[in-house]
């Protein structure tokens, strides 16, 4: 069993959801990532989401945009990430980390060399934006040969016949996309949210984490009511660009906003 | 190595999954597979549909101009002194270049979609204005992304999208040029995949696209073809045509792919030198990636981080090239080959002032090779250059070389 199910089948027996918190490695200072993934699990965080910064990052909105742009100019490489995730692991052997970003810097440095860096770092799973399961037949099986979860993207414009596909390719949950859009783009909407995702769960077993749209413990705790899990990511982007230039009040106002979802998403024990 | 091509081998390519050879493919975000998807189906039944086709056509006929001429450059080829050139006048399309081929084919495709709404990207403003004229014409709500700092080189042909009714959205993320136009694009078009068809300007992006955009502008090389026999008694030697994401060189060559003696040459922007790092060759400088929903060559450093390009021509100022060009170069069958900013700036005063055509700066790569090539030939042989748009809209840039005030 992966680190990502042993958590998400101990939340399921308690009842409770999940809290995925997304941030960009190497934003604002790759000095940082580390310990504001360590605040991140303080906060209430059951899995980290750890975007590796592109050039071109096209499934983003300007929150996450700009993010890559500040991990950029400190040269944050998919290498340097993985080693992020290593020392982040020497503290926090528990809580699994997914990598999530486009496919051309694992192509630059070569799938299996990936694979060998990403599962020796002790990263969990694999979330690669611009690879839809027919592209992935290369790739997947070095990530489960190392243990590593590929997780994979669910739209609202996926049909059940691609949901049923995708679900044989996924392991650990899926995402599934709340909006069309960009992220940090357009308000939710939490009935249509609760309607695909039921469609999904009739679909599949694989757990259901729903993102984009996501900004407090209103929606947190309405989406998680219809979910796994739920995965915040521009919020809190936004909230280290507001905070990037005092490290102290960053890591408070990131678990000022963590806190309370966990909370709601708590308050949902039945 | 080059293998011998054949119509049954062509006819496979590209596969079910959209791949030539190692490239191509769709890599984007699980939002607009469906609309892909459905986006293939449609076009491959419509391709064989006579009714698209006679609609198709007509309008190239009656809209845009066709055929375009296939003209013997007769004082250039003296002043050369070698083999024989020609010129394809895609320059004399409505529109001003080989772009409205393509516009025209996706605009109709869209209407039988039933979408209302258009998107693209530009570089240089060529594909913008080829994609707001057929909008103006059939009615639909058009948006043009475009990098600012194409904004700026372009500002005439700004004009013109904003004089067909299109609304342009200038692009600050990135490098600010065409690879950031079409990021842009992509994202309006997962917000919008509803009601939007995005017309992608070249032979890159996800599959159906290389594959459609390529049908679209083959009618370049079956006319060549055509006329070539017709005028000249055979077949060309080589044909020499731009190559910035590569849909002139690909409309161009597929029609010529089996027939063995023609060399084909696509010719990329080698900026300020290839040993400089300063331009936007990806097949001669680059290595396999991906990006824009495609595996293909990249420019890009060592970490996968997609590398800002620098040409003097807009329109290849892209560090990626449609997938079908990067099969073509590792199988051997075309030689892809650069010419600097500088030699393509000679290469424009020289077409001007000897034949009294004006050929846009991508367009000029393509002529400042195939003046070097033709000039190592024999005077039996045939050079048709590929005349992919006229230069109008870079007056301003070489006005200002110039030191004139336009």
């Amino acid at each position: 069993m992966s680190r990502i199910e042993g958590v998400l089948n101990n939340l399921r027996e308690q009842g409770r959801k999940a809290l995925i918190p997304y941030i960009t490695a190497g934003d604002p200072h790759p000095d940082q990532t580390v310990e504001l993934m360590h605040t991140l699990v303080k906060a209430g965080a059951d899995i980290i989401e750890l975007g590796v910064p592109f050039s071109d990052p096209m499934a983003d909105g300007p929150v996450i945009q700009l993010a890559c742009e500040r991990a950029l100019k400190h040269g944050t490489s998919l290498r340097q990430v993985a080693g992020l995730v290593k020392t982040f692991r020497e503290q926090d052997p528990d809580t699994p980390v997914v990598l999530m970003g486009y496919l051309n810097p694992m192509v630059a440095m070569g799938y299996e060399a990936f694979a060998d860096i990403a599962a020796d770092a002790g990263v969990d799973g694999i979330l690669t934006v611009d690879l839809p399961p027919e592209e992935a037949d290369e790739v997947a099986p070095l990530f489960a040969a190392r243990k590593m979860d590929p997780i994979f993207l669910l739209a609202p414009t996926t049909t059940d016949e691609r949901i049923r596909l995708i679900s044989e390719h996924a392991s650990g949950y899926v995402y599934y996309v709340s909006v069309k859009g960009v992220t940090g783009s357009a308000a939710i909407d939490v009935d249509e949210v609760a309607r695909k995702v039921a469609n999904v769960h009739s679909i599949t077993r694989v757990p259901v984490g729903v993102g984009f749209g996501i900004r407090d413990a209103k929606t947190a705790a309405a989406v998680g009511k219809v979910s796994d899990g739920v995965i915040v990511g521009s919020v809190l982007v936004d909230t280290i660009a507001r905070n990037q230039t005092d490290p102290a009040q960053l890591k408070q106002a990131l678990t000022d906003l963590l806190q309370p979802m966990r909370k709601a998403l708590d308050g949902l024990v039945s | 190595m080059s293998i011998k091509l054949t119509e049954e081998m062509l006819g496979q390519l590209p596969d079910a999954r959209g791949h030539f050879g190692d490239y191509g493919g769709r890599f984007v975000s699980e939002t607009l597979m469906d609309s892909l998807m459905t986006l293939e189906r449609e076009y491959l039944r419509l391709k064989k549909d006579p009714e698209f086709q006679a609609a198709f056509d007509k309008d190239l006929a009656h809209y845009v101009g066709r055929p375009s001429p296939l003209y013997f450059a007769e004082r250039l080829t003296r002043e050369t002194g070698g083999a024989q050139i020609w010129l394809k006048r895609e320059d004399l399309n409505h529109t001003g270049a080989h772009k409205v081929n393509n516009t025209i084919g996706q605009a109709l495709l869209a209407s039988f979609l039933g979408k209302k709404r258009i998107i693209a990207e530009t570089g240089a403003g060529q594909h913008g204005v080829a994609t707001a004229t057929v909008c103006a014409r059939l009615g639909l709500e058009c948006h043009v992304f475009m990098g600012a700092e194409d904004v700026r080189r372009q500002s005439l042909n700004v004009y013109r999208m904003k004089l067909l009714g299109a609304q342009v959205h200038s692009v600050q993320s990135g490098t600010r040029t065409l690879k950031d136009a079409m990021n842009d694009a992509m994202r309006d078009w997962v917000a919008n995949v509803d009601d939007t068809f995005y017309i992608i300007g070249t032979v890159a992006g996800p599959h159906p696209y290389p594959l459609l955009v390529r049908d679209f502008q083959s009618v370049i090389g079956r006319e060549t073809r055509e006329q070539s026999l017709k005028q000249a008694g055979k077949l060309p030697d080589a044909l020499v045509a731009c190559v910035g994401g590569g849909s002139n060189a690909i409309g161009m060559f597929y029609p010529f792919l089996t027939d063995e003696s023609v060399q084909l040459y696509g010719v990329e922007a080698g900026g300020l030198g290839i040993e400089t790092g300063q331009h936007a060759a990806p097949l001669a400088a680059g290595r396999p990636g991906v990006l824009h929903g495609n595996r293909t060559y990249l420019m890009e450093d060592e970490n996968g981080q997609i590398a800002g390009t620098h040409s003097v021509s807009a329109g290849l100022d892209y560090p990626g090239v449609g997938p079908e060009h990067s099969w073509l170069k590792d199988i051997g069958r075309a030689n892809y080959v650069s010419v600097t900013d500088e030699e393509a700036l000679n290469a424009f005063r020289r077409l001007t002032r000897v034949e009294g055509i004006m050929p846009a700066l991508e367009t000029a790569h393509a002529v400042a090779y195939a003046i070097k090539l033709a000039a190592e030939m024999e005077p039996d042989q045939m050079v048709v250059i590929n005349i992919s748009g006229r230069g109008d809209k870079d007056i301003h840039t070489i006005a200002q070389l110039d030191g004139i005030e336009a």
